[in-house]
């Protein structure tokens, strides 16, 4: 069941020069998940989230200075080694100035017919982000309408708006399934669902997902996890290889709070509202905020903490990619947070590619110290 | 290569501007002892607006604060170790870490204990700025009232009234919230006269460096460094706006009279970001070889504000004031202090650093320079933004690029020997040698 949501996130350049070659249909990628997917949805357009190889690289060194995080170099190598030749353009939604080099760089030195830079608002708790962003949708709707030379329609956006909502719900789904006591489905599998999740069509993500959440309904599917019930939070994350390894010395990742996870999809485009842009735009606006974004109130913590105790974490792996400020900034208050609530933390810095041994063996003592919890 | 020599002196203003720079953290410190107010932000801040609350009200920007202590290693180096200590990672702003240092050690660089302000007022730039005063806060114990305004809608050329509106918007959102906190009337007089006093002083910043196109440049940037942070204190003050007509009439005196900010200029050149504050001496060192350092887009464009001239040249922007605009309502006001922030040069390379490549070869061209150090900060996310594009550009239009890496306010991440040792090297690339 897992293996085609593998297949897709393994082979994701393949899946899209097959969609494009059916289709007919442009690509876009796209290089942060503030951008509304519902508008390139209506406008029959495959948006791909740019990500990277973890592989060692030495081709972004001219163009990003080394100080800023690992991630947005690997995201522009790949472009640089022509591993997106596909895409029909890349667009970014204003969020940390990291990714934004790896966007800049892309559209100087990987040409495109079409990019665009979306002035996502920092200052998300500001009751006038929603009408901004709105007007700002709606420049993008045209610049859109105007590359693909054809109207977006409101039934266009309706239906980009349910291909999304659809999915989301369905991923909902598939985590309310990790709150169990023994989770039928491990971390290493949900997070290749939630990767394949940002590169394939979603109206073939969402039947296949329909599937695995019926497979779990009926027990059909149960890989059985019965590990030290973990919470992993921070930066940008696609390292399955790590949460393999979590997972191979008894931990089982329960719950996650990044951007290829549950802020992805943890809300939906309420259907309801009589301006669609504005609806979408409060989407974007009211998601749980990456950390460049949470300000002045800290709403992270609490929303973290809420997720911790709804799946009973015993304890929390906190990630950050190296030279991550947003992250950097709300970790210490996270972790005294949790500490607090007795929840205990482990802090491991990524890069693009992490020592595994030596996390290993981190994540072993982290995970003797819980369950020692556990028995006294 | 013949070694000319130029008269030079010392600034005539040099001593007033060290007095206001003074007297500004004097004022800040004791701004209780009249019943006065304390705010605390960035020097990117809308500085004009709390004003409005009367003339009683003094601020403290992190920044140039947190670049004043790099200058004291000793003070610099606890600051940074505290921040640490409270689990904050060592590759964050150095001004920002240094300045949460000196709450947490509650030390006040000009003596005695870290004053603690009665709100914080701060613009979010780049990925820490909001969040700077957010954590300053919870160190400072939670309960100082913080607002931030978020300014990030695009480069300048693609401004719409709709962005405007937004960053205008939480303007209006922030003086209900600024009479609230702090119980006083809003005076929009006041608010009025500070935004004609921030464009006029930015504006005039910006001519005081178009000066600097002169040779001998009658400034190098080392002195720069101590005039332009007037502008990053109390850009819509009176004082600096009066100050800075003051140098603007003695640097153009300087130009009429070939008076030279180094005695035997023959090489220009131009830097980037802030300096590591700690080793200006790098910038005597230039000296020794006949090159000065006639400023950057850092000291031109952080505070001063241009524009395109008729003659194709880059110059000040033309104040409201200058074009006859009163300004009348307070509405008006804070779209004219949005619009103008947001016209800033070192602001667009949040957007692209192709934009900043741009203004750089232009400075370079209009200012007749001969090569460019750039300096790839490790403590400003802000301003290396892009840094590395900035050189591949710079390079492809001609121009002779020396990086070296350092850090503003993080002497640990700065290597004295090996940058000297780096202009020693990229001199020789200009053909200088050093003037026995």
């Amino acid at each position: 069941m897992i293996s085609q949501f593998r297949d897709w996130e393994e082979n994701r350049h393949v899946y899209a020069k097959n969609w494009k070659e059916k289709t007919g249909g442009k690509v876009i990628g796209y290089f942060c998940t503030y951008v509304p997917e519902e508008i390139l949805y209506a406008a029959d357009i495959l948006p791909v989230r740019i990500l990277g190889s973890h592989e060692p690289q030495d081709v972004t060194e001219p163009y990003i200075f080394g100080m800023f995080c690992p991630f947005c170099r690997d995201c522009l190598a790949q472009g640089l080694k022509g591993r997106y030749d596909y895409l029909d353009g890349v667009m970014i939604s204003q969020s940390c100035l990291h990714i934004r080099q790896a966007y800049t760089s892309w559209v100087k030195h990987v040409p495109q017919s079409f990019s665009y830079y979306l002035p996502m608002p920092n200052n998300v708790q500001s009751k006038h982000a929603v009408p901004y962003l709105a007007a700002e949708l709606k420049s993008f709707k045209s610049a859109v309408e105007k590359w693909i030379g054809k109207e977006i329609t409101n039934d266009d956006l309706k239906r980009g708006i349910d291909i999304m909502n659809e999915n989301r719900s369905l991923m909902h789904k598939l985590y309310s399934f990790k709150k169990k006591d023994s989770p039928p489905v491990s971390g290493e599998e949900t997070m290749q669902v939630a990767i394949s999740q940002q590169m394939v069509d979603k109206r073939e993500h969402s039947p296949q997902l329909k599937k695995l959440v019926e497979e779990l309904e009926t027990g059909a599917f149960n890989t059985v996890n019965k590990g030290t019930r973990l919470m992993i939070l921070g930066s940008e994350d696609d390292d399955i290889p790590f949460v393999r390894m979590v997972e191979s010395v008894g931990g089982s990742v329960v719950i996650d709070d990044h951007c290829v996870g549950t802020r992805y999809f943890w809300n939906n485009v309420d259907v309801n509202g009589s301006d669609l842009l504005e609806s979408i735009a409060k989407r974007y606006i009211e998601r749980p905020a990456c950390p460049s974004k949470d300000w002045i109130e800290r709403s992270r913590i609490p929303h973290l903490l809420n997720l911790a105790k709804e799946f009973n974490a015993k304890g929390a792996i906190v990630i950050q990619q190296k030279f991550c400020d947003p992250h950097e900034l709300d970790i210490p208050a996270i972790t005294k947070t949790f500490n607090a609530n007795d929840i205990k933390t482990l802090f491991l810095e990524f890069d693009v590619t992490v020592p595994l041994g030596q996390f290993k063996i981190r994540v072993e003592a982290f995970l003797e110290m819980l369950q020692e919890d556990d028995l006294f | 290569m013949a070694v000319p020599t130029y008269k030079t002196e010392q600034l005539k203003c040099w001593k007033k501007a060290k007095e206001l720079r003074q007297d500004f953290y004097k004022r800040y410190a004791n701004a209780h002892d009249n019943g006065g107010l304390r705010w605390a932000g960035g020097a990117w801040s809308f500085g004009a607006i709390p004003a409005g609350l009367g003339n009683d009200i003094f601020p403290i920007t992190g920044e140039p604060y947190a670049a004043g202590i790099a200058f004291n290693k000793e003070f610099s180096l606890r600051c940074l170790e505290a921040t640490e200590k409270k689990g904050y990672a060592r590759d964050l702003c150095s001004y920002m870490r240094t300045y949460w240092g000196s709450i947490i050690l509650d030390e006040y660089l000009y003596g005695g204990k870290f004053p603690k302000p009665d709100f914080m007022w701060q613009d979010h730039i780049c990925c820490s700025h909001a969040k700077w005063y957010q954590v300053a806060n919870e160190l400072e114990g939670g309960g100082v009232p913080t607002y931030s305004i978020d300014v990030a809608v695009g480069p300048y050329q693609d401004v719409t009234d709709s962005r405007i509106d937004y960053i205008v918007n939480q303007m209006h959102e922030g003086i209900e919230w600024l009479e609230k906190v702090t119980g006083r009337r809003y005076n929009d007089d006041l608010l009025i006269e500070a935004v004609h006093n921030e464009c006029r002083a930015t504006s005039v910043w910006a001519e005081v460096c178009e000066l600097n196109k002169g040779v001998p440049a009658p400034l190098d940037e080392k002195s720069m460094y101590s005039l332009y942070v007037l502008g990053t204190l109390e850009k819509h003050a009176k004082s600096v706006a009066d100050f800075y007509e003051e140098l603007r009439d003695e640097v153009k005196y300087r130009v009429e009279n070939q008076i030279a900010a180094t005695p035997h200029e023959r090489c220009r050149l131009m830097s980037d970001t802030q300096p590591p504050w700690g080793f200006l001496n790098v910038f005597r060192y230039l000296e020794n070889f006949g090159a000065v350092s006639i400023g950057s887009l850092y000291t031109f464009g952080l505070i001063g504000v241009w524009e395109d001239k008729p003659d194709g040249s880059w110059g000040p922007r033309t104040t409201p004031q200058q074009k006859g605009i009163k300004i009348e309502t307070r509405d008006q006001a804070l779209k004219i202090l949005a619009d103008w922030n947001l016209s800033k040069p070192e602001w667009q390379h949040f957007y692209s650093p192709h934009i900043k490549s741009d203004m750089m070869i232009r400075i370079a061209k209009e200012w007749k320079l001969d090569g460019i150090m750039l300096h790839y900060n490790r403590g400003c996310e802000g301003l290396s933004l892009g840094i590395a594009e900035n050189r591949l550009a710079l390079i492809e239009a001609g121009y002779p690029v020396m990086a070296f890496e350092g850090n503003m306010g993080d002497e640990r991440e700065f290597d004295e020997a090996k940058t000297m040792g780096r202009i020693d090297s990229f001199m020789e690339t200009l053909g200088m040698k050093e003037i026995k």
